[in-house]
């Protein structure tokens, strides 16, 4: 490095980083998926830490200070009972949030070893398996929610239980339909005949390559139960009072939209943002969870004068 | 000297449903027809034939990748009758390498990877000596350590095949289906990975299954060479007997479609052009499969097979009037 010009950048190899920092990397670079990104964590961290940084207890009843508009004290205004807008925004996060999830994993437990079982084998079980989702698919999504309560009782297992059977058959489609294209591709023959078997296979590089639309989907899903178990807490069938809840909240508010809009602002702009952030990241994160499409771009270095100084 | 056949294949026959017709059977489509092939160790058999003649099906049933039957003995193994899991590991020893290197390697995986998993499916050095012997495979294939963090969308066409290799020599195996495996490159990058095969063969005495329609690539890395017509083997001889004095004459116009780098001999020489289209496999002629676009053919060629038989010392083909 002697001959250097202490200012000459000096290009070396391309950034060989670790696969989970190039997605993120390819990830932030699209602006909305940061935003959605952004506001996602913000939620989470406002979900998690909530009994530790607001200091109102969401379903403590206050009446001598019921209807107050947005202020220092109140962030978000209080409710009809006194209760703080925030704290219970921030509470019913963890339902939204938690349902989502459970919904997902649920929805992916099934649909996905169905998809894939379905398109990888084919034939006369991929005929059944999909006859079988056909009718799952059948059901209004809403109303077998609401028919799945009204028989259960309502509680936040039934209500995942509810959401995640409707959202199956979305996943194993789409799973299968990805399958089936995967399993022609030449390297999946050239792995069986390297001597992998038929597990390995599908839950290796079968699984690996339908990831893209397979995170969509679940992003897809993941947004939908939030908007899904808020509508059946609207209708009073998803999460009972006082437990906070975005739908549940909503519904309350409807009664003092004139006097304390903000009561109705807050879960409507909790579940808008929440979704949108959702989706913004599903839609970029099949673009960078793709090797394809990372940009490696050449790590230079520049020798600082003091490095040159060194030498 | 003596050759040890290494994998004889005897009566190789691969059908795949044709079109399907209402009230009727659907048709059969013999891809592979009665196919009895011969790989010695530590050699390479070249396997020509035009597009769609059945050779890389041919290659594929060897692996029992598609649906075969007949008997392929492989190291006094019948490999058709191998259970699952005995012919997951005797994978191990024959492998293949296809045409499109780079969409034979799991694109989401990278180079590394890739190479890992080759040992990892056979429980070969496990451990701690893992790493040292990818570094080593890639060496042995002339790729720079660093690219085993790379994906294979990141290869050329010909570093891409060197990883295919590598993958399969990971393995270790005694013998390796090379199918059209330099087709696609161009010429100066194919005569690098010809140049490493023959080395490999040489270094570690692998046998080659090549499987190619480029006469003159055959010609230069096989010792025995079989010509494939419409799913049949139609003439095989070692290469320069072949090359020298071609006698079943589907070899002879093959042969005399390629030019000679010789303006005197290219002008003298005689061209055989073949009318028509190869037939349709689901309706192949009767008697002689070649004859309705053979020079020579003549009435008893529609109702008699010729079969493969012995025309002098090690060299045998398929036609009525040879």
């Amino acid at each position: 490095m002697a001959f250097h010009d202490a200012s000459t950048p000096v290009a070396v190899e391309p950034n060989y980083d670790s696969g989970f920092r190039m997605a993120m990397r390819q990830l932030l670079r699209n602006k909305a998926a940061a935003a959605g990104l952004f506001c996602l964590l913000l939620i989470v961290f406002l979900a998690v830490f909530a009994p530790w940084i607001i200091p109102y207890d969401p379903t403590q009843i206050a009446l001598s200070s019921k209807l107050h508009g947005p202020s220092w004290e109140h962030w978000l205004g209080t409710d009809h009972f006194g209760r703080d807008v925030l704290a219970r925004m921030a509470h019913g996060a963890r339902v939204s949030l938690s349902v989502g999830l459970s919904t997902v994993a649920f929805a992916a437990a099934f649909g996905v070893p169905i998809g894939l079982l379905s398109g990888y084998v084919g034939g006369r079980l991929d005929n059944v398996l999909m006859r079988l989702m056909d009718a799952f698919l059948t059901f209004p999504p809403l109303l077998l929610g609401v028919a799945i309560v009204g028989l259960l009782g309502a509680d936040l297992t039934t209500v995942t239980l509810a959401l995640g059977i409707v959202q199956i058959p979305v996943l194993a489609r789409v799973v299968r339909s990805a399958t089936l294209v995967v399993r022609e591709e030449t390297y999946i023959t050239a792995t069986r005949a390297l001597g992998a078997g038929s597990w390995r296979l599908v839950f290796q590089h079968v699984l690996r390559n339908i990831l893209s639309p397979l995170v969509v989907q679940i992003t897809i899903v993941f947004s939908a139960a939030i908007v899904a178990e808020a509508s059946l807490s609207f209708l009073g069938l998803g999460v009972q009072p006082p437990t906070p809840s975005w739908g549940r909240d909503l519904a309350e508010a409807r009664r003092f939209m004139v006097d304390a809009p903000w009561m109705f602002l807050a879960p409507t702009g909790f579940i808008i943002v929440s979704v949108m952030a959702i989706n913004f990241m599903g839609d970029s994160l099949r673009d960078s969870l793709d090797p394809r499409s990372w940009v490696r771009r050449a790590v230079t270095s520049r020798e600082t004068p003091r490095a040159s100084a060194d030498r | 000297m003596t050759q040890v056949v290494l994998l004889s294949a005897e009566g190789l026959t691969v059908s795949f449903p044709g079109r399907a017709r209402p009230f009727a059977k659907p048709d059969v489509v013999r891809a592979v027809d009665g196919v009895d092939i011969t790989i010695k160790r530590g050699q390479t058999l070249g396997l020509v034939g035009e597009s769609g003649c059945g050779k890389s099906t041919t290659g594929y049933a060897l692996l029992r990748l598609n649906k075969g039957t007949g008997r392929v003995m492989f190291d006094g193994v019948d490999l058709m009758l191998l259970p699952p899991e005995k012919l997951r590991s005797m994978r191990r020893r024959i492998q293949i390498i296809f045409q499109d290197a780079a969409a034979s390697l799991d694109p989401r995986m990278t180079i590394g990877d890739l190479i890992a998993e080759a040992l990892d499916l056979h429980k070969l050095h496990t451990g701690g000596s893992r790493q040292p012997r990818v570094r080593e495979l890639l060496e042995l294939v002339g790729i720079p350590q660093r690219f085993a963090e790379r994906y294979p969308h990141e290869l050329s066409g010909g570093q891409a095949q060197r990883i295919a290799i590598c993958r399969a020599l990971a393995v270790e195996p005694d013998l390796i289906i090379c199918d059209e495996a330099v087709s696609a490159l161009d010429v100066s990058i194919q005569a690098q990975i010809l140049n490493l095969l023959q080395d490999l063969q040489q270094r570690l005495g692998l046998s080659f299954l090549f499987i190619s329609h480029d006469l003159s690539v055959v010609r230069h890395i096989s010792h025995e060479v079989a010509v494939m017509y419409l799913g049949k083997i139609v003439e095989q001889a070692p290469t320069s007997l072949l090359f020298e004095n071609p006698r079943h004459p589907y070899t002879k116009a093959l042969l005399s479609a390629v030019p000679v780098p010789d303006p005197d001999v290219e002008k003298a020489r005689e061209r055989i052009v073949l009318a028509g289209d190869l037939p349709n496999p689901a309706n192949p002629p009767s008697g002689c499969r070649f004859r309705t676009r053979c020079p020579v053919a003549q009435s008893k060629c529609a109702e008699t097979l010729p079969t493969l038989h012995e025309i002098e010392q090690r060299h045998s083909a398929a036609c009525l009037f040879v």
